[in-house]
Formats: structure tokens, C-alpha cells, sequence
């Protein structure tokens, strides 16, 4: 039996490196056969406190292809969510309903709370601008697919490192595998110092640069963000910036063989589609493995696999 | 200098003494402490002289003796404040007040978009850094910090 079963995940690093392992290991097992009934006696409890489509349609997805009956809502209009309910009294009473709670809600630490106050395992879809932990592991899968391995690898992190909080919990997740780390941002959006000191107190190595061009030939992993104009004080700053961190398929001329271009999505134009069809994007199929990495964490969680 | 503070602020038979702390954070203390709430004498003394921080705050608290823990939590406003235990008018135990690893319920998480910001939730925290003070939310995980360092009202 699985360790993970009634486990919340919260945050990415609420799991250590063995159980990252074994959610990839049960996602692969979905990948090959996606359809199994493991969870035709469960019922997940979807709450979307706001809009998330492309979250919610995986997640549900993955539940459905589990055979497990869903309720819930896509946003929380008309529920007694709007007339004012406290997440509290909305978590106590989803959890008299459902096995298992996955939450998104634009505050900040209310997934951990809702695990506090739940007695079912809470899975965190997102909460506000803090952590999206599935979309971490299905990096993480898409990496050891792309790479075979998760273990010595450069991984390239480019855009908003600042405030992105994928690159966050990518970079948090990837120090347990002795990876190095080789950041491109604009000078005012780089990576936070708390999250530079967990790559320094797991013996590993990061490099700085500003300009994209500079890390094609080492990578074996470019990890795109986008760079919001919203983030500049200046414009003109943000006008002098903004093409250092786009990705076009012209620059990936001497990239490694091996190379993956990896992306959260939606992109806007910091991937131009010329790049699409390279073999080197792999932006689309990393959606994709998001149901698989969901299966496994549901079922896991669960306790069916 | 000494029998000069004891006339400011008379001396007690049984209880704690809290020495040194800065002007600014007397009330908090007071709050974080609960005093407002104690049914016993509780004297006060603000914007003493003092030779260490020039002027200070003294709270007194007559038949009350706290645990180093409970007392560990005014070391967030109050960081070289001085603990005095007496019993018989004498000083059975003295100690600086020293920054704990963890707080509950009293600050208020700086990060406006926190969950314990919107919903009747207790804070809590890890003092991850003692010597900037610096506060890491149990919920949403960002920093609060000395500048940033509000008590809550309750
Ligand atoms: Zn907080």
C-alpha cells in the first residue's frame, strides 16, 4: 500500500523525493492504460472558488477515466459559497459528501487550511499566487519522460522567475535530483533569494544569466515562463526587456539532441509557433501528462494503487 | 537609580516582573500576554529612565508565574526584555526573554491575500530567521517581518 494514501499534497515539498517517484511511477502505469475503474466507489469533490478551465477539465478528466463520480462547482457563483459561506463551514460539509477534495481558490494558504478542516485528503489545484502542486509533478513526469532520468540534469528556468510560482516548486523539486540550474530573467525578475537559498543548502549550483541565447547549447531542459508588461513599473523597461525572453525556433540551433522546451501554458508570444514544430517542443504533450501524474495522486491518495 | 523605579512602581510580594521592555511595545505586550483580561493587580510603568534603552516600560504582575514558552512570545516585540520571578518580595529567577521557534495566534500575517486575513483562522507561524526576525506563514508561506510585524487585535 501506497504511503501517500490519506495524504494531503498541498505544497510539492509536502512529498519527498521517494514519493515523487512513485506518483511517476503509477502515472506511467496510466499512460499505458489510462482507463481503469479503480475508483468506480469514490466520489471527488471538485471546488473551483475561481475560473480555472484547463485545471478543472484534467482534473476531471482523470476522474472520470478512474470511474469515480464527480460533484462540485467551476466557479463559486450561486453557491452558498457567494451568499457568504466561510471555507470552513464549505469544507466540512464538501467532506461529509466526498472521498477526496481537490481545491482551487484564489487565497493564499487556503488549501492548507482546508486540509485542517477536512476529514477527507485535500488535493491543492491552486491556491492564489502560493502553490499548484499537480502542475509541479506533471513537470517533473514530463522531464523523466523526455529525459529518462531525473537524476544530474541542467534545467534552464526563463521568464517572470520572480513571481512564477511553477519555476518555484520546479526548482524546489528538481534539488532533490542534483540537477543544476541555469536562471534567464529580466534583472528585475529573478529568482527570489528564499528559493536560491534552497538550491545552495542542497549543495547545488545556479547560474544567472539575461539572455536566453546563452544557455541553448547546455540545457537539457528549457523551462519557459511568460513575462507580464504588468510587472514593470516602466514600460519602456519592459520594452527593452521583453525579447530576451522569447524562445524562437531559429535559436535552437546547436541546442543538445536531447533538449525539451516545457511550458505551463497558456502561452502567449514568449514561444513563437515556428517553434511548435521543432522536435523540441514539448509544451502540448506536458498537458497531456497532467491527467496521467492526476490519476496516479488521486488514486494514490485514495489508496487503489 | 534602582529604589528610585521601585517608588515609580512599587514592589510586589508574589509574581513576575517584566523589566526592559521598549516604550513602543508595553501595550503589545500587555495584549499579547492577555493582561487586559487578569484579575489581580497589575501595575504598570511607561517611559521610565533607564540606563540600558534610556526610557522603558515595567509591567508587574502580582500572583502570576509564567513558562519560559508562554513568556517567549513577548521576545517578538519586546527582545531583551528582562523576566524577574519573585516570591516573598525576593527574585527566585532571572532571565532575558528569548525569540521562540514558533507563534501562534497573536500576528498577523503580512500577506493581505492570506487565507487568515479573510476567515476567522489563528495564525501561525516559524520564526525562520531570529536574528532579522523574520516570520514564515504556516498557511500561505510568505515572510512577515520586523517592519512588516503587526499584533492582532482581538
Ligand atoms: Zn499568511
Amino acid at each position: 500500500m501506497s504511503t501517500l494514501k490519506g495524504r494531503n499534497l498541498i505544497s510539492i515539498t509536502d512529498f519527498n523525493k521517494e514519493e515523487y517517484i512513485e506518483v511517476l511511477d503509477i502515472a506511467e502505469g496510466f499512460e499505458k492504460t489510462p482507463k481503469q475503474r479503480v475508483l468506480a466507489d469514490k466520489v471527488v469533490a471538485t471546488l473551483f472558488f475561481e475560473p480555472s478551465t484547463r485545471t478543472r477539465l484534467s482534473f476531471e478528466s482523470a476522474a472520470n477515466q478512474l470511474g469515480a463520480r464527480i460533484i462540485g462547482f467551476s466557479d463559486p457563483g450561486g453557491t452558498s459559497v457567494q451568499k457568504g459561506e466561510s471555507l470552513h463551514d464549505t469544507i466540512v460539509m464538501v467532506s461529509s459528501y466526498a472521498d477526496l477534495i481537490v481545491m482551487r481558490n484564489p487565497k493564499e494558504g487556503s488549501a492548507r487550511y482546508a486540509s485542517e478542516v477536512s476529514t477527507v485528503p485535500v488535493i491543492n489545484a491552486g491556491d492564489g499566487a502560493n502553490q499548484h502542486p499537480t502542475q509541479c509533478m506533471l513537470d517533473l513526469y514530463s522531464i523523466r519522460k523526455t529525459q529518462g532520468t531525473l537524476e544530474n540534469l541542467q534545467i534552464a528556468c526563463v521568464g517572470d522567475l520572480k513571481y512564477g510560482r511553477t519555476v518555484h516548486s520546479l526548482v524546489q523539486a528538481m534539488c532533490n535530483f542534483n540537477a543544476t540550474f541555469h536562471l534567464v530573467s529580466p534583472e528585475e525578475l529573478k529568482l527570489p533569494s528564499s528559493v536560491k537559498m534552497s538550491i545552495k543548502n542542497a549543495g547545488l549550483k545556479y547560474y544567472q544569466y539575461t539572455d536566453l541565447r546563452d544557455i541553448i547549447p547546455t540545457a537539457d531542459i528549457i523551462y519557459m515562463t511568460r513575462v507580464q508588461r504588468e510587472r514593470f513599473p516602466d514600460p519602456l523597461e519592459y520594452e527593452r526587456v521583453k525579447d530576451s525572453c522569447i524562445l524562437t525556433a531559429s535559436m535552437l540551433d546547436g541546442c543538445k539532441h536531447n533538449m525539451k522546451v516545457l511550458h505551463p501554458l497558456p502561452r502567449v508570444n514568449e514561444i513563437t509557433m515556428d517553434v511548435d514544430k521543432t522536435p523540441y517542443a514539448y509544451y502540448f504533450q506536458q498537458a497531456q501528462n497532467g491527467v496521467y501524474v492526476r490519476q496516479a495522486l488521486m488514486s494514490a491518495i485514495l489508496g487503489v494503487k | 537609580m534602582d529604589s528610585k523605579k521601585e517608588l515609580v512602581v512599587p514592589r510586589i510580594e508574589n509574581g513576575t516582573v517584566i523589566d526592559h521592555i521598549p516604550t513602543v511595545a508595553l501595550y503589545q505586550v500587555i495584549h499579547i500576554l492577555g493582561l487586559e483580561k487578569y484579575q489581580d493587580q497589575v501595575l504598570i510603568g511607561n517611559y521610565l529612565n533607564s540606563m540600558k534603552l534610556g526610557k522603558k516600560g515595567i509591567i508587574k504582575i502580582n500572583n502570576k508565574h509564567f513558562t519560559k514558552e508562554e513568556i517567549s512570545k513577548i521576545a517578538l516585540v519586546a527582545p531583551f526584555a528582562t523576566i524577574i520571578d519573585i516570591k516573598d518580595f525576593a527574585v527566585t529567577d532571572k532571565f532575558t526573554t528569548e525569540i521562540p521557534d514558533h507563534v501562534e495566534n497573536f500576528v498577523k500575517c503580512a500577506n493581505p491575500k492570506c487565507i487568515t486575513n479573510s476567515e476567522q483562522i489563528a495564525t501561525r507561524f516559524d520564526i525562520v530567521d531570529k536574528v532579522n526576525l523574520k516570520l514564515k506563514c504556516h498557511y500561505c508561506e510568505k515572510f512577515t517581518t520586523k517592519d512588516t510585524l503587526v499584533i492582532n487585535e482581538k
